[in-house]
Protein backbone atom coordinates (compact mmCIF):
# COMPACT_ATOMS: atom_id res chain seq x y z
CA UNK A 1 0.00 0.00 0.00
CA UNK A 2 2.88 2.41 0.76
CA UNK A 3 3.82 2.29 -3.15
CA UNK A 4 0.26 3.26 -3.71
CA UNK A 5 0.88 6.39 -0.96
CA UNK A 6 4.10 7.33 -3.02
CA UNK A 7 2.28 7.47 -6.68
CA UNK A 8 -0.36 9.52 -5.88
CA UNK A 9 1.24 12.92 -6.29
CA UNK A 10 2.93 11.32 -9.25
CA UNK A 11 -0.20 10.33 -10.93
CA UNK A 12 -1.86 14.14 -10.33
CA UNK A 13 0.98 15.40 -12.12
CA UNK A 14 0.73 13.19 -15.18
CA UNK A 15 -2.99 14.32 -15.17
CA UNK A 16 -1.80 17.67 -15.37
CA UNK A 17 0.59 17.62 -17.92
CA UNK A 18 -0.95 15.30 -20.29
CA UNK A 19 -3.79 18.07 -20.44
CA UNK A 20 -1.28 21.17 -20.70
CA UNK A 21 1.29 19.90 -22.96
CA UNK A 22 0.12 20.15 -26.45
CA UNK A 23 -0.71 23.37 -25.56
CA UNK A 24 2.55 24.27 -24.49
CA UNK A 25 4.23 22.22 -27.31
CA UNK A 26 2.28 24.50 -29.65
CA UNK A 27 2.73 27.55 -28.18
CA UNK A 28 6.78 27.04 -28.31
CA UNK A 29 6.77 26.43 -31.33
CA UNK A 30 5.36 29.14 -31.99
CA UNK A 31 7.09 31.45 -29.82
CA UNK A 32 10.66 29.66 -31.42
CA UNK A 33 9.21 30.21 -34.71
CA UNK A 34 8.99 34.10 -33.84
CA UNK A 35 11.90 34.26 -31.81
CA UNK A 36 14.37 33.14 -34.37
CA UNK A 37 12.46 35.33 -37.02
CA UNK A 38 13.52 38.24 -35.32
CA UNK A 39 16.71 36.83 -33.92
CA UNK A 40 18.10 35.91 -37.43
CA UNK A 41 16.60 38.76 -40.12
CA UNK A 42 14.82 41.20 -38.70
CA UNK A 43 16.95 42.43 -35.50
CA UNK A 44 20.04 44.51 -36.49
CA UNK A 45 23.99 44.16 -36.48
CA UNK A 46 25.47 45.34 -33.38
CA UNK A 47 27.46 48.57 -33.71
CA UNK A 48 30.66 47.05 -32.82
CA UNK A 49 30.48 43.33 -32.89
CA UNK A 50 27.71 43.57 -36.37
CA UNK A 51 26.34 40.35 -37.52
CA UNK A 52 28.23 38.25 -34.20
CA UNK A 53 26.09 39.67 -31.66
CA UNK A 54 23.35 37.25 -32.97
CA UNK A 55 24.82 34.27 -31.29
CA UNK A 56 23.74 36.14 -27.91
CA UNK A 57 19.84 35.66 -29.17
CA UNK A 58 21.02 31.82 -28.25
CA UNK A 59 23.74 32.38 -25.56
CA UNK A 60 21.96 34.30 -23.24
CA UNK A 61 18.51 32.66 -22.87
CA UNK A 62 21.11 29.42 -22.25
CA UNK A 63 22.56 31.05 -19.53
CA UNK A 64 19.61 32.05 -17.71
CA UNK A 65 17.31 28.56 -18.15
CA UNK A 66 20.79 26.53 -17.21
CA UNK A 67 20.62 29.05 -14.22
CA UNK A 68 17.24 28.81 -13.41
CA UNK A 69 17.10 25.00 -13.86
CA UNK A 70 19.75 24.57 -11.03
CA UNK A 71 17.38 26.88 -9.15
CA UNK A 72 14.80 24.30 -9.45
CA UNK A 73 17.46 21.08 -9.13
CA UNK A 74 18.02 22.92 -5.69
CA UNK A 75 14.20 23.39 -5.10
CA UNK A 76 13.31 19.87 -5.59
CA UNK A 77 16.64 18.55 -3.68
CA UNK A 78 14.70 20.51 -0.81
CA UNK A 79 11.33 19.10 -1.66
CA UNK A 80 12.86 15.86 -1.47
CA UNK A 81 15.09 15.86 1.75
CA UNK A 82 13.03 17.84 4.19
CA UNK A 83 9.32 17.00 2.88
CA UNK A 84 9.82 14.04 1.03
CA UNK A 85 8.12 14.99 -2.18
CA UNK A 86 7.41 11.97 -4.01
CA UNK A 87 7.18 13.91 -7.42
CA UNK A 88 10.96 15.77 -6.86
CA UNK A 89 13.20 13.32 -6.89
CA UNK A 90 11.11 11.73 -10.51
CA UNK A 91 11.11 16.22 -11.78
CA UNK A 92 14.85 16.25 -10.68
CA UNK A 93 16.31 13.18 -12.93
CA UNK A 94 14.22 14.71 -15.93
CA UNK A 95 15.63 18.40 -15.33
CA UNK A 96 19.43 17.88 -14.92
CA UNK A 97 20.60 16.50 -18.40
CA UNK A 98 17.93 19.21 -20.01
CA UNK A 99 19.75 21.95 -17.54
CA UNK A 100 23.02 20.49 -18.54
CA UNK A 101 22.71 20.82 -22.44
CA UNK A 102 21.76 24.41 -21.91
CA UNK A 103 24.58 24.84 -19.94
CA UNK A 104 26.57 23.50 -22.53
CA UNK A 105 24.77 25.61 -25.24
CA UNK A 106 26.10 28.57 -23.10
CA UNK A 107 29.57 27.60 -22.94
CA UNK A 108 29.52 26.37 -26.57
CA UNK A 109 27.82 29.66 -28.06
CA UNK A 110 29.81 31.70 -25.83
CA UNK A 111 33.31 30.30 -26.96
CA UNK A 112 32.47 31.02 -30.44
CA UNK A 113 31.69 34.42 -29.90
CA UNK A 114 34.85 34.81 -28.11
CA UNK A 115 37.27 33.63 -30.72
CA UNK A 116 36.28 36.66 -33.13
CA UNK A 117 35.61 39.10 -30.26
CA UNK A 118 37.93 38.84 -27.50
CA UNK A 119 40.42 36.84 -29.78
CA UNK A 120 40.66 34.14 -27.70
CA UNK A 121 37.77 30.60 -27.29
CA UNK A 122 38.30 30.63 -23.62
CA UNK A 123 39.88 31.97 -20.58
CA UNK A 124 39.68 31.42 -17.03
CA UNK A 125 38.02 34.45 -15.61
CA UNK A 126 35.55 34.35 -13.31
CA UNK A 127 32.58 34.51 -15.19
CA UNK A 128 33.74 31.50 -17.66
CA UNK A 129 35.37 29.23 -14.88
CA UNK A 130 31.80 29.06 -12.71
CA UNK A 131 30.12 28.83 -15.40
CA UNK A 132 32.03 26.04 -16.49
CA UNK A 133 31.52 24.66 -12.56
CA UNK A 134 27.68 24.97 -13.27
CA UNK A 135 27.91 22.53 -15.77
CA UNK A 136 30.36 19.90 -14.36
CA UNK A 137 27.59 20.56 -11.04
CA UNK A 138 24.92 19.05 -13.39
CA UNK A 139 26.80 16.20 -14.59
CA UNK A 140 28.15 15.30 -11.38
CA UNK A 141 23.66 15.55 -10.60
CA UNK A 142 23.34 13.06 -13.30
CA UNK A 143 26.06 10.69 -12.18
CA UNK A 144 25.17 10.45 -8.47
CA UNK A 145 22.07 10.14 -9.19
CA UNK A 146 22.30 6.78 -11.41
CA UNK A 147 25.39 5.53 -8.99
CA UNK A 148 23.32 3.60 -6.74
CA UNK A 149 21.86 0.25 -7.44
CA UNK A 150 18.69 1.45 -4.69
CA UNK A 151 17.17 4.79 -6.90
CA UNK A 152 16.45 5.94 -4.04
CA UNK A 153 19.43 6.75 -2.15
CA UNK A 154 20.72 8.25 -5.72
CA UNK A 155 17.52 10.63 -5.68
CA UNK A 156 18.81 11.55 -2.06
CA UNK A 157 22.65 11.95 -2.84
CA UNK A 158 21.53 14.14 -6.31
CA UNK A 159 19.53 16.20 -3.96
CA UNK A 160 22.25 17.55 -1.55
CA UNK A 161 25.08 17.66 -4.43
CA UNK A 162 22.21 20.31 -6.12
CA UNK A 163 21.82 21.67 -2.68
CA UNK A 164 25.52 22.46 -2.46
CA UNK A 165 25.46 23.59 -5.73
CA UNK A 166 23.23 26.39 -4.96
CA UNK A 167 26.15 28.38 -3.99
CA UNK A 168 27.70 28.76 -7.39
CA UNK A 169 24.36 30.99 -8.74
CA UNK A 170 25.41 34.14 -6.89
CA UNK A 171 28.93 33.70 -7.81
CA UNK A 172 28.12 33.34 -11.53
CA UNK A 173 25.74 36.68 -11.59
CA UNK A 174 27.75 38.39 -9.47
CA UNK A 175 31.69 37.29 -10.95
CA UNK A 176 31.64 40.43 -13.33
CA UNK A 177 31.02 42.41 -10.39
CA UNK A 178 32.82 40.95 -7.69
CA UNK A 179 35.97 40.61 -9.94
CA UNK A 180 37.28 42.08 -13.17
CA UNK A 181 36.60 39.97 -15.93
CA UNK A 182 37.04 39.17 -19.40
CA UNK A 183 33.44 38.75 -19.79
CA UNK A 184 31.08 41.78 -20.37
CA UNK A 185 29.19 42.94 -17.06
CA UNK A 186 25.37 42.65 -17.16
CA UNK A 187 23.37 43.63 -19.66
CA UNK A 188 19.65 43.10 -19.03
CA UNK A 189 19.14 42.19 -15.42
CA UNK A 190 20.67 45.40 -13.59
CA UNK A 191 19.71 48.08 -11.58
CA UNK A 192 19.38 51.17 -14.09
CA UNK A 193 17.68 48.87 -16.57
CA UNK A 194 19.03 47.55 -19.53
CA UNK A 195 21.95 48.73 -21.78
CA UNK A 196 20.49 47.05 -24.73
CA UNK A 197 18.82 48.60 -27.21
CA UNK A 198 15.30 47.64 -28.19
CA UNK A 199 15.48 46.47 -31.68
CA UNK A 200 18.33 43.73 -30.14
CA UNK A 201 16.24 43.48 -26.32
CA UNK A 202 12.90 42.43 -27.91
CA UNK A 203 14.14 39.20 -30.27
CA UNK A 204 16.77 38.25 -27.15
CA UNK A 205 13.52 38.63 -24.76
CA UNK A 206 11.34 36.59 -27.72
CA UNK A 207 14.34 34.16 -27.73
CA UNK A 208 14.20 34.10 -23.67
CA UNK A 209 10.59 32.81 -23.64
CA UNK A 210 10.54 30.35 -26.46
CA UNK A 211 13.71 28.52 -24.66
CA UNK A 212 11.88 28.85 -21.28
CA UNK A 213 8.87 27.32 -22.87
CA UNK A 214 10.93 24.47 -24.55
CA UNK A 215 12.63 23.99 -21.01
CA UNK A 216 9.31 23.41 -19.06
CA UNK A 217 7.81 21.39 -22.32
CA UNK A 218 11.13 19.08 -22.44
CA UNK A 219 11.27 19.07 -18.39
CA UNK A 220 7.45 17.81 -18.26
CA UNK A 221 8.23 14.96 -20.86
CA UNK A 222 10.65 13.72 -19.26
CA UNK A 223 9.00 14.08 -15.82
CA UNK A 224 6.16 11.59 -17.22
CA UNK A 225 8.89 9.51 -19.16
CA UNK A 226 10.72 9.10 -15.05
CA UNK A 227 7.63 8.39 -13.43
CA UNK A 228 7.05 5.46 -15.80
CA UNK A 229 9.92 4.31 -15.32
CA UNK A 230 9.45 4.05 -11.76
CA UNK A 231 6.52 2.31 -11.93
CA UNK A 232 7.73 -0.70 -14.26
CA UNK A 233 10.59 -0.76 -11.74
CA UNK A 234 7.79 -1.25 -9.18
CA UNK A 235 5.44 -3.69 -11.10
CA UNK A 236 8.74 -5.88 -11.87
CA UNK A 237 9.72 -5.88 -7.83
CA UNK A 238 6.46 -6.73 -7.08
CA UNK A 239 6.27 -9.78 -9.49
CA UNK B 1 12.21 18.87 28.23
CA UNK B 2 12.31 21.00 24.95
CA UNK B 3 9.31 19.99 22.96
CA UNK B 4 10.24 18.13 20.19
CA UNK B 5 10.21 19.48 16.53
CA UNK B 6 8.23 17.65 14.13
CA UNK B 7 11.29 15.72 11.70
CA UNK B 8 10.20 17.80 8.92
CA UNK B 9 10.87 21.20 10.58
CA UNK B 10 14.27 19.62 11.80
CA UNK B 11 15.61 18.63 8.86
CA UNK B 12 14.48 22.06 7.27
CA UNK B 13 16.56 24.17 9.87
CA UNK B 14 19.10 21.33 9.39
CA UNK B 15 19.08 22.26 5.80
CA UNK B 16 19.06 25.85 6.35
CA UNK B 17 22.10 25.63 9.07
CA UNK B 18 24.10 23.85 6.70
CA UNK B 19 23.47 25.94 3.61
CA UNK B 20 24.62 28.91 5.98
CA UNK B 21 27.24 27.74 7.14
CA UNK B 22 28.46 26.55 3.35
CA UNK B 23 27.79 29.86 2.06
CA UNK B 24 29.91 31.73 5.09
CA UNK B 25 32.62 29.55 3.73
CA UNK B 26 32.89 29.86 0.36
CA UNK B 27 32.48 33.84 1.09
CA UNK B 28 35.62 33.43 3.12
CA UNK B 29 37.35 31.44 0.53
CA UNK B 30 36.50 34.00 -2.06
CA UNK B 31 37.44 36.90 -0.07
CA UNK B 32 41.01 35.62 0.90
CA UNK B 33 41.75 34.29 -3.21
CA UNK B 34 40.21 37.78 -3.94
CA UNK B 35 43.71 38.52 -5.53
CA UNK B 36 43.82 35.48 -7.38
CA UNK B 37 40.55 35.53 -8.85
CA UNK B 38 41.22 39.45 -10.45
CA UNK B 39 41.62 38.50 -13.91
CA UNK B 40 43.47 41.63 -15.27
CA UNK B 41 45.17 44.40 -12.91
CA UNK B 42 44.19 47.98 -13.99
CA UNK B 43 46.63 50.74 -14.91
CA UNK B 44 46.14 52.37 -10.90
CA UNK B 45 46.83 48.60 -9.39
CA UNK B 46 50.04 48.52 -11.23
CA UNK B 47 50.88 51.56 -9.67
CA UNK B 48 50.50 50.51 -6.38
CA UNK B 49 51.51 46.78 -6.91
CA UNK B 50 54.55 47.33 -8.82
CA UNK B 51 55.21 44.23 -10.69
CA UNK B 52 58.56 42.65 -10.90
CA UNK B 53 60.03 42.42 -14.57
CA UNK B 54 60.10 38.68 -14.74
CA UNK B 55 56.40 38.72 -13.48
CA UNK B 56 53.90 38.34 -16.38
CA UNK B 57 50.68 39.56 -15.55
CA UNK B 58 47.57 41.04 -17.92
CA UNK B 59 46.71 44.69 -17.65
CA UNK B 60 43.33 45.72 -18.34
CA UNK B 61 41.25 49.12 -19.37
CA UNK B 62 40.64 51.10 -22.48
CA UNK B 63 42.76 51.79 -25.44
CA UNK B 64 43.36 55.90 -24.89
CA UNK B 65 41.97 57.63 -28.13
CA UNK B 66 44.46 58.50 -30.42
CA UNK B 67 47.34 56.34 -29.20
CA UNK B 68 47.49 53.95 -31.31
CA UNK B 69 50.83 53.94 -33.38
CA UNK B 70 51.03 50.81 -36.11
CA UNK B 71 54.77 50.37 -37.29
CA UNK B 72 54.81 47.28 -39.46
CA UNK B 73 54.10 44.45 -36.75
CA UNK B 74 54.51 46.35 -34.33
CA UNK B 75 51.90 48.37 -32.73
CA UNK B 76 51.94 50.55 -29.77
CA UNK B 77 49.29 52.25 -27.60
CA UNK B 78 48.09 53.47 -24.27
CA UNK B 79 46.45 51.61 -21.74
CA UNK B 80 44.26 53.77 -19.27
CA UNK B 81 41.69 54.00 -16.55
CA UNK B 82 40.89 57.20 -16.49
CA UNK B 83 43.24 57.87 -14.01
CA UNK B 84 46.50 56.30 -14.72
CA UNK B 85 47.65 54.78 -17.95
CA UNK B 86 50.39 52.23 -19.24
CA UNK B 87 52.37 52.38 -22.87
CA UNK B 88 51.95 48.84 -24.51
CA UNK B 89 54.07 47.66 -26.97
CA UNK B 90 52.76 44.85 -28.98
CA UNK B 91 53.84 42.31 -32.03
CA UNK B 92 51.39 40.35 -33.21
CA UNK B 93 47.65 40.33 -34.78
CA UNK B 94 44.75 42.42 -33.08
CA UNK B 95 41.41 41.04 -32.12
CA UNK B 96 38.77 42.42 -34.72
CA UNK B 97 36.78 44.34 -31.28
CA UNK B 98 40.80 46.22 -30.71
CA UNK B 99 40.02 50.00 -31.39
CA UNK B 100 40.37 53.19 -29.60
CA UNK B 101 38.46 54.06 -26.63
CA UNK B 102 37.10 50.31 -26.00
CA UNK B 103 38.18 47.92 -23.41
CA UNK B 104 41.35 46.15 -23.82
CA UNK B 105 43.44 42.91 -21.57
CA UNK B 106 46.95 43.15 -22.50
CA UNK B 107 49.12 39.88 -21.53
CA UNK B 108 52.80 40.28 -20.41
CA UNK B 109 55.59 41.81 -18.63
CA UNK B 110 56.22 45.32 -16.90
CA UNK B 111 59.55 46.73 -18.12
CA UNK B 112 62.02 48.74 -16.23
CA UNK B 113 61.27 51.97 -18.22
CA UNK B 114 57.48 51.22 -17.47
CA UNK B 115 56.43 50.09 -20.85
CA UNK B 116 54.32 46.97 -20.90
CA UNK B 117 55.59 44.10 -23.84
CA UNK B 118 52.25 42.11 -24.63
CA UNK B 119 52.25 38.48 -26.04
CA UNK B 120 49.32 38.43 -26.15
CA UNK B 121 45.66 40.97 -26.70
CA UNK B 122 42.11 40.50 -25.89
CA UNK B 123 39.73 42.89 -26.49
CA UNK B 124 36.86 43.40 -24.02
CA UNK B 125 33.17 44.16 -24.76
CA UNK B 126 31.43 46.62 -22.84
CA UNK B 127 27.69 45.62 -22.22
CA UNK B 128 26.23 48.23 -24.56
CA UNK B 129 24.27 46.78 -27.41
CA UNK B 130 22.49 48.83 -30.17
CA UNK B 131 22.44 49.20 -33.90
CA UNK B 132 24.57 51.26 -35.89
CA UNK B 133 22.64 54.13 -36.36
CA UNK B 134 22.24 54.88 -32.89
CA UNK B 135 25.86 54.61 -32.02
CA UNK B 136 25.60 56.96 -34.77
CA UNK B 137 22.97 59.55 -33.64
CA UNK B 138 24.39 59.67 -30.11
CA UNK B 139 27.59 60.63 -31.21
CA UNK B 140 26.49 63.33 -33.58
CA UNK B 141 23.93 64.61 -30.58
CA UNK B 142 27.34 64.31 -27.94
CA UNK B 143 25.48 62.28 -26.01
CA UNK B 144 28.05 59.40 -26.58
CA UNK B 145 29.91 58.38 -22.94
CA UNK B 146 33.14 56.65 -24.11
CA UNK B 147 34.35 53.84 -21.87
CA UNK B 148 30.64 54.64 -19.79
CA UNK B 149 30.58 50.98 -18.63
CA UNK B 150 33.73 50.01 -17.96
CA UNK B 151 34.69 50.31 -14.48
Amino acid sequence: MASLHVLANPARFRRFSQKVLPVLSGATALVLAVGLYLALVESPPDYQQGETVRIMFIHVPSAWLAMAGYALLAGLGAALLVWRHPLAALMARAAAPVGAVFAAVCLLTGSLWGRPMWGTYWVWDARLTSMLLLFFLYLGHIALSRAYDDAERGDRAAAILALVGVINLPVIKFSVDWWNTLHQPASVMKLGGPSIHPAILTPLMVMAAALLLLFVVLVMVRTETEIDRRRLDAAERAQ
Amino acid sequence: MTPRMSPKRRRLWLLVGSLGVLGAAVALVLTVLNDNIVFFYSPTQVAEKHPGPERRFRLGGLVEQGSVNKNGQEVRFTVTDLQKTVPVVYRGLLPDLFREGQGVIAEGTLGPDGTFTARDVLAKHDENYMPPEVAKALKESGRWQEGAGKK
